[in-house]
């Protein structure tokens, strides 16, 4: 920490730290709006404390005592006291003396609480992902509208609502007990992985979102301990960022990706969580089984060969407990391989409808039909895919292809 | 924190629905009121009269308008309703899970309460 300049160390303890302090701050009263807002007023004071007075030994405990400060001046105010006698409200704040000495490994977690909040059953799904972006990862809601492409304005309504909503219906800040936690898991997990499958615009500090999203997955498996599925969600998002394309490389598909770009360290980290989703005797879940197909192609790595075998009973499982589009356009593919790609078309011919808006649909078709020498059907396919692509990697990679299938549609067959 | 548990339901009567239907029905909202009461968190409850017996009134321009009928004229009506204290959402989501028009097919409303009259006072809820 020596060497650090002031700003730095707030940079790095508002990244490591935010979510925390926000669900400590918020968790007596349920008031997310009051615990972002008076955390912020504490990083601005820091800014300019810090480099006067130096950091003090115990940053978040710093900022901690500052933003409940802050919160008591807001309850005690009279303004609020006019508008909603909450006084039960001041109480929870608890006393806030100084905690500069404070042990930070004394300060409680609950983060967990909050993701739990975030995606509880009386918050309407599409805010879940959002609102764990902003009071969990502490993004803002401009950054946030732009990953989900709508009007800054009408995300950060969706945001306030919501956040107004926690605190006045009071949404517990509590881990569900084991009889509730099987259906209310789920939709924690599902909002934690909405946070992974944006398309994300790259952070200035070089962070991903896939990465905080990664980070929050782990966070919340292993401050479960014994959830299969929180570990293969774990799993599953740690071994697919192994694979990720680097920002200055250009996009490939997973076979034609060489596996030495693969990352050794993270795949040995994802390996390490899907051991720990295990149950013997028990039907693996969605994220386990998803993770279990992430592991076999990161094998290549170690092996040089897919065992495309095990990946076909891989997904004939995860068909079975969660038939998604996304799932069943990747088994077809994978038919493609240990059948033909024939028999594989027929089943991507079996999607519903929506399938035409699907971009990882209209790319393996375009696939499948340039192995069975239709070039004009699958440079279209190709084409359209492109068309409904919004990362810029991807779109060049598939107008190549397009092109590549069109230009071999027009010669000759040998 | 008090929340307010209201009972959205088709309107039956024992032409509609058997003599019998009705009494098991009533023997679901007393079984009700008496876990809650046991419980020691229930404030208030009511049933109410079928919709055909409510009135409704309005004023325009100052003056009294008087209709029969209720305020929405839909399938399901308010039927009734229950003022529990209890500690968050969560725990008035298991009440409500519990109250007999959730098991008729009706729709249970909880409605966090913002304020309260005690002593002839506004208090928070």
């Amino acid at each position: 920490m020596t060497g650090e300049r002031p700003a730095q160390v707030a940079e790095r303890v508002a990244r490591a730290s935010f979510g925390r302090l926000v669900a400590l701050l918020a968790e007596s009263t349920g008031d997310l709006q009051l615990a972002e807002d008076t955390l912020a007023q504490a990083f601005e004071q820091a800014l300019t404390r810090w480099p006067r007075d130096g950091v003090p030994d115990n940053p978040e405990g710093w900022l901690l005592t500052v933003a409940r400060n802050r919160q008591r001046d807001f309850w005690k105010s009279a303004a609020h006291r006019r508008s909603a006698p909450l006084e039960e409200a001041a109480d929870g704040g608890g006393a806030a003396g100084p905690l500069d000495e404070l042990d930070a490994d004394a300060i409680p977690d609950r983060r967990l609480a909050l993701l739990f909040v975030c995606a509880h059953p009386a918050i309407a799904p599409n805010v879940r992902t959002p609102l764990m972006l902003q009071t969990v990862l502490g993004f803002d809601s401009a950054d946030i509208a732009r990953a989900f492409a709508v009007p800054a304005g009408a995300m950060s309504q969706r945001l306030v609502r919501a956040k107004r909503r926690i605190r006045d219906a009071r949404i517990p800040f509590a881990v569900p007990g084991r009889q509730a936690m099987p259906e209310r898991l789920a939709p924690v997990l599902e909002a934690v992985y909405g946070c992974y499958a944006l398309a994300w615009p790259r952070r200035g500090d070089g962070g991903s979102l896939a990465g905080e999203a990664r980070y929050l997955a782990v966070t919340a498996a292993c401050l479960l301990g014994d959830q299969p599925e929180a570990w293969g969600l774990a799993a599953l998002l740690t071994l697919a960022s192994a694979r990720a394309t680097r920002p200055d490389r250009p996009f490939l598909p997973l076979d034609e990706q060489d596996p030495s770009d693969w990352d050794r360290r993270l795949i040995a980290e994802g390996e390490q969580y899907l051991r720990r989703a295990e149950r013997p005797g028990r039907a693996p879940g969605r994220f386990q089984l998803e993770a279990a197909i992430q592991a076999v192609h990161c094998d290549r790595a170690r092996t040089g060969v897919t065992d495309w075998q095990a990946l076909r009973t891989l997904y004939a499982a995860l068909v079975a407990v969660a038939p998604s589009l996304g799932a069943r356009v990747a088994q077809a593919a994978v038919e493609g391989r240990t059948e033909s790609p024939a028999h594989a078309l027929g089943l991507l011919d079996a999607l519903p409808p929506e399938r035409e808006r699907f971009q990882p649909y209209l790319a393996t078709r375009g696939d499948l039909l340039a192995r069975l020498g239709r070039h004009e059907d699958a440079a279209a396919a190709y084409a359209r895919a492109a068309a409904l692509t919004t990362d810029p990697a991807v779109r060049t990679f598939l107008d190549r292809r397009a092109t590549e299938l069109a230009a071999a549609a027009c010669r000759p067959s040998p | 924190m008090r929340y307010m548990l209201l009972f959205h339901y088709t309107e039956e009567s024992e032409e509609s629905i058997g003599a019998e239907r009705m009494a098991d029905g009533m023997r679901a909202f007393a079984g009700y009121a008496a876990t809650l009461e046991q419980a020691g968190i229930l404030v208030y409850g009511q049933v109410l009269r079928p919709s055909s017996a409510t009135t409704t009134l309005t004023c325009a321009d100052g003056e009294p308008r008087i209709q029969d009928g209720p305020f929405a004229d839909t399938k399901e009506q308010l039927g009734g309703f229950v003022v529990i204290d209890v500690p968050d959402l969560d725990a008035a989501l298991e009440w409500a899970r519990q109250a007999p028009p959730a098991a008729w097919g009706g729709t249970v409303e909880i409605r966090p309460g913002a304020v309260h009259i005690e002593a002839g006072m506004w208090v928070p809820s």
